[in-house]
């Protein structure tokens, strides 16, 4: 059992709790005991001084991309949950596109041996939709859950026969398992490359509309309607997306979505500007001004459940390569919360407490784990955020293995100070 | 003089060209023209220059036109032929570039299927480089060629009415055209099957139309493109006759254009599908001209390049 900590001095902003303002968090046993002002100095407790910093629950990165097992050259478990602690995440869920996928309880069991291995942060697998990723059969949800898997999702790729998402919908219900979907019709993506519009005409680049995202978000919820599923959109990037979820909700679906940082912040006319730079390159693909504009009112409308990175490391020398051949994905773990904090908490369009319900509380309550709350009995995760200070993103210094980031050279007022993970401090060499 | 306006060591695209490098490259290409007439058909201006014709992607015509306009101008030239999948297969773009390096060219020519290549290659090349066309997005040389046809047919580019019919939406010939004729003063529309048209085809800069009867109508300049049946599946088109009857340029559909009307053609040409034998043999018909003017036309670029990347202007014709 981890020894006791107190945090003394911060500003603690919960949601949960409907707090904020300076308090202190104390720590005993790996969960929260007590959360308020002026604590007494409890015996034997190390004291971690906050003064000056936001003290919020753990952040949780619910889309990340670990590579481990298989391609540990782009990422292990060990560098992306270094990366996660220096960014301010005390936890993590993995995608399964891992070589071999986790289809396997066994996949599971590793990936959890290996974080415990690392301990930098918390690692949550989420266990393949299909076997092999292949979209044909189903993997053992039940013993997957049982190995420790929070939901099932095929990312990287969709779930693109109705018949096998109607089923995966039916099937997690038995294990209360979100079910995340990579929402992406294929035949209308085809082989593009970036969003179709005016920018891909002008480059002459084969472009994804917006309709492949929504024709998929359409017919889900249309299943998860009739089977009840719980159902999460990953990376939502259109506003017609984000349409179609509000009405779900309206309705009363058991609906949630997530965005990630680089759509409420880029469009295609960044990948433009960049002159195809492949670090502009992902899946989806950053969207029109008009799509980025409707995320950023879905946040603020809480509409939008989470924010996520998409974390998605790969090597230099395959980002050497040009725009068309090189692979989709860019690296978030370390920059998502600055970015939040510079472009989205300075400039006013949500507050600290919303940052910490999409960063934290929301996708715990999604994933169904500890965490994304300081109330007492919570799970002892911790972020400490200083405000203030100003870092320029600088991929030469990232934890992570990979370098892959169209946001290099930003220069960021707000940033991680630390992590707390079960009640110990992070502490990264 | 070709100092002051022609200051750039590479020919990426049209898009960063200003009216005046444009007609600085036309102007050029003038004094070459008579090149093709003499007996011997050679001068020494590139001796011991040495150019690389790296094309990734199949090229009979452009590569041609490049390799015979090397030889003209007496450049010692290579030339690497090699489909995208296996060269570049896995081949990082600095790799590419430092073994192209190592070879020391003094120009590059690069064709490969994916844009921007050769922007991104020249970024990493102490070489100039000529982009002879980077997937649908630019193909610079054809388009100045063109205008160089147009111009010497019609005394002048800006004002006429230039019509541009085909699959808009792959055509890197059409990018590059709607640039340099726009920049040059024409009023330019493009035309094709919705099918063939990229999303918001206006931000291309010319006025969008769906049929042919009304690109043609009152044009004095008709481009029409080559039907890409090698890219297009079937649900483009669904098959040559029915885009012949509908999008194919006719002697009874050109009657719409203005009379002196001039038929042009990147080749090479689909009889029967997007273009009549009696129009593409016909007094119209420029396709041949823009063959020729092609030579010209490239002997003035790979001219304006090395002369600007070896600092002389000690080139003579």
């Amino acid at each position: 059992m981890s020894g006791s900590l107190l945090i003394r001095g911060g500003r603690v902003v919960d949601p949960t709790q409907e707090l904020d303002g300076p308090a202190d968090v104390l720590i005993e046993g790996g969960r929260v005991t007590a959360c308020g002002p002026g604590l007494p100095a409890a015996e034997s407790a190390r004291e971690v001084d906050a003064a000056g910093l936001v003290v919020v629950p753990g952040l949780i990165d619910m889309h990340v991309h670990l590579r481990e097992p298989g391609q540990e050259y782009k990422e292990t478990i060990d560098t992306g949950t270094r990366a996660a602690a220096a960014g301010g995440f005390t936890a993590l869920a993995c995608m399964p596109n891992t070589d071999p996928v986790n289809d396997d309880p066994s996949l599971t069991e590793f990936m959890l041996k290996q974080a415990e291995r690392a301990g930098w942060a918390r690692v949550y697998p989420i266990a393949a939709v299909s076997r092999r990723l292949e979209g044909r059969e189903l993997t053992e949800f039940g013993a997957q859950r049982r190995a420790g898997a929070v939901a099932v999702s095929d990312d990287g790729r969709p779930v693109w026969s109705a018949a096998l998402m109607r089923q995966a919908l039916r099937y997690a219900r038995h294990f209360d398992l979100p079910l995340i979907q990579h929402a992406e019709e294929l035949a209308l993506s085809g082989n593009g490359v970036m969003h179709e519009g005016r920018f891909s005409t002008r480059l002459g680049v084969e472009g994804i509309p917006g309709a492949a995202d929504d024709v998929m978000v359409s017919r889900d919820l249309l299943l998860a309607a009739d089977t009840g599923g719980r159902y999460h959109l990953a990376h939502m990037s259109t506003a017609r997306s984000l349409d179609l979820i509000r009405a779900a909700k309206a309705d009363g679906q058991r609906v949630t979505c997530e965005v990630s940082a680089h759509h409420l912040l880029l469009t295609d006319e960044d990948v433009f500007d960049s002159g195809l730079d492949p670090n502009f390159k992902m899946h989806p693909p950053l969207r029109s001004a008009a799509d980025r504009d409707a995320l950023v009112l879905g946040l603020a409308d809480g509409s939008i459940d989470a924010i996520a990175s998409d974390h998605a490391p790969h090597h230099p020398d395959e980002k050497e390569l040009d725009f068309v051949a090189s692979p989709n994905g860019i690296v978030g773990l370390e920059t998502t919360l600055s970015l939040c904090l510079d472009r989205l908490v300075a400039k006013g369009v949500i507050d600290v407490a919303r940052l910490v319900d999409l960063l934290s509380t929301a996708p715990a309550r999604i994933l169904g784990v500890a965490g994304g709350s300081l109330a007492p009995g919570s799970a002892g995760d911790v972020t400490l955020i200083d405000l203030e200070r100003e870092i320029e993103v600088d991929p030469a210094t990232f934890r992570s293995r990979s370098r892959n980031t169209p946001f290099a050279g930003w220069k960021l007022r707000g940033a991680a100070a630390g992590t707390v993970v079960g009640g110990r401090v992070i502490e990264l060499p | 003089m070709s100092e002051a306006v022609w200051q750039r060591g590479d020919l990426l695209g049209v898009a960063e060209l200003s009216q005046a490098e444009i007609l600085h490259v036309l102007d050029t290409a003038e004094s070459f023209v008579e090149v093709a007439a003499r007996p011997i058909k050679k001068v020494p201006t590139l001796r011991g220059k040495t150019v690389i014709n790296l094309f990734f992607e199949a090229s009979t015509r452009t590569s041609s036109s490049f390799e015979i306009a090397e030889k003209r101008l007496s450049a010692d030239n290579i030339n690497f032929s090699t489909s995208s999948s296996s060269l570049s297969k896995g081949e990082t773009l600095l790799d590419t570039a430092r073994n192209l390096e190592a070879m020391a060219p003094d120009l590059v020519v690069i064709r490969h299927a994916h844009p921007r290549v050769p922007h991104a290659l020249a970024e990493r090349l102490a070489s100039g480089v000529i982009n002879a066309g980077d997937g649908a997005h630019e193909h610079p040389t054809q388009a100045l060629l063109d205008a160089f046809t147009i111009r010497r047919r019609k005394g002048r580019v800006e004002g006429l009415k230039i019509s541009i019919v085909g699959d808009v939406a792959h055509s890197r010939v059409v990018r590059s055209n709607v640039l340099c004729l726009t920049r040059l003063g024409a009023d330019v529309t493009v035309a094709g099957p919705r099918t063939m048209m990229p999303e918001e085809p206006e931000s291309l800069g010319a006025r969008v139309v769906y049929s042919l009867e009304e690109a043609i109508e009152g044009a004095d300049v008709v481009m029409m493109l080559r039907v890409q049946l090698e890219r297009q599946a079937r649900v483009a088109f669904p098959s040559e006759r029915e885009y012949f009857e509908f999008f194919g340029l006719t002697a009874e559909r050109l009657r719409r254009a203005n009379d002196d009307a001039i038929i042009m053609h990147p080749g090479p040409i689909n009889r029967g599908i997007e273009i009549a034998s009696e129009v593409a043999d016909g007094p119209w018909s420029v396709i041949l001209e823009q063959v020729a003017n092609g030579v010209a036309v490239r002997m003035a670029v790979l001219y304006l390049l090395a002369g600007a990347k070896s600092g002389e202007d000690g080139a003579t014709l």
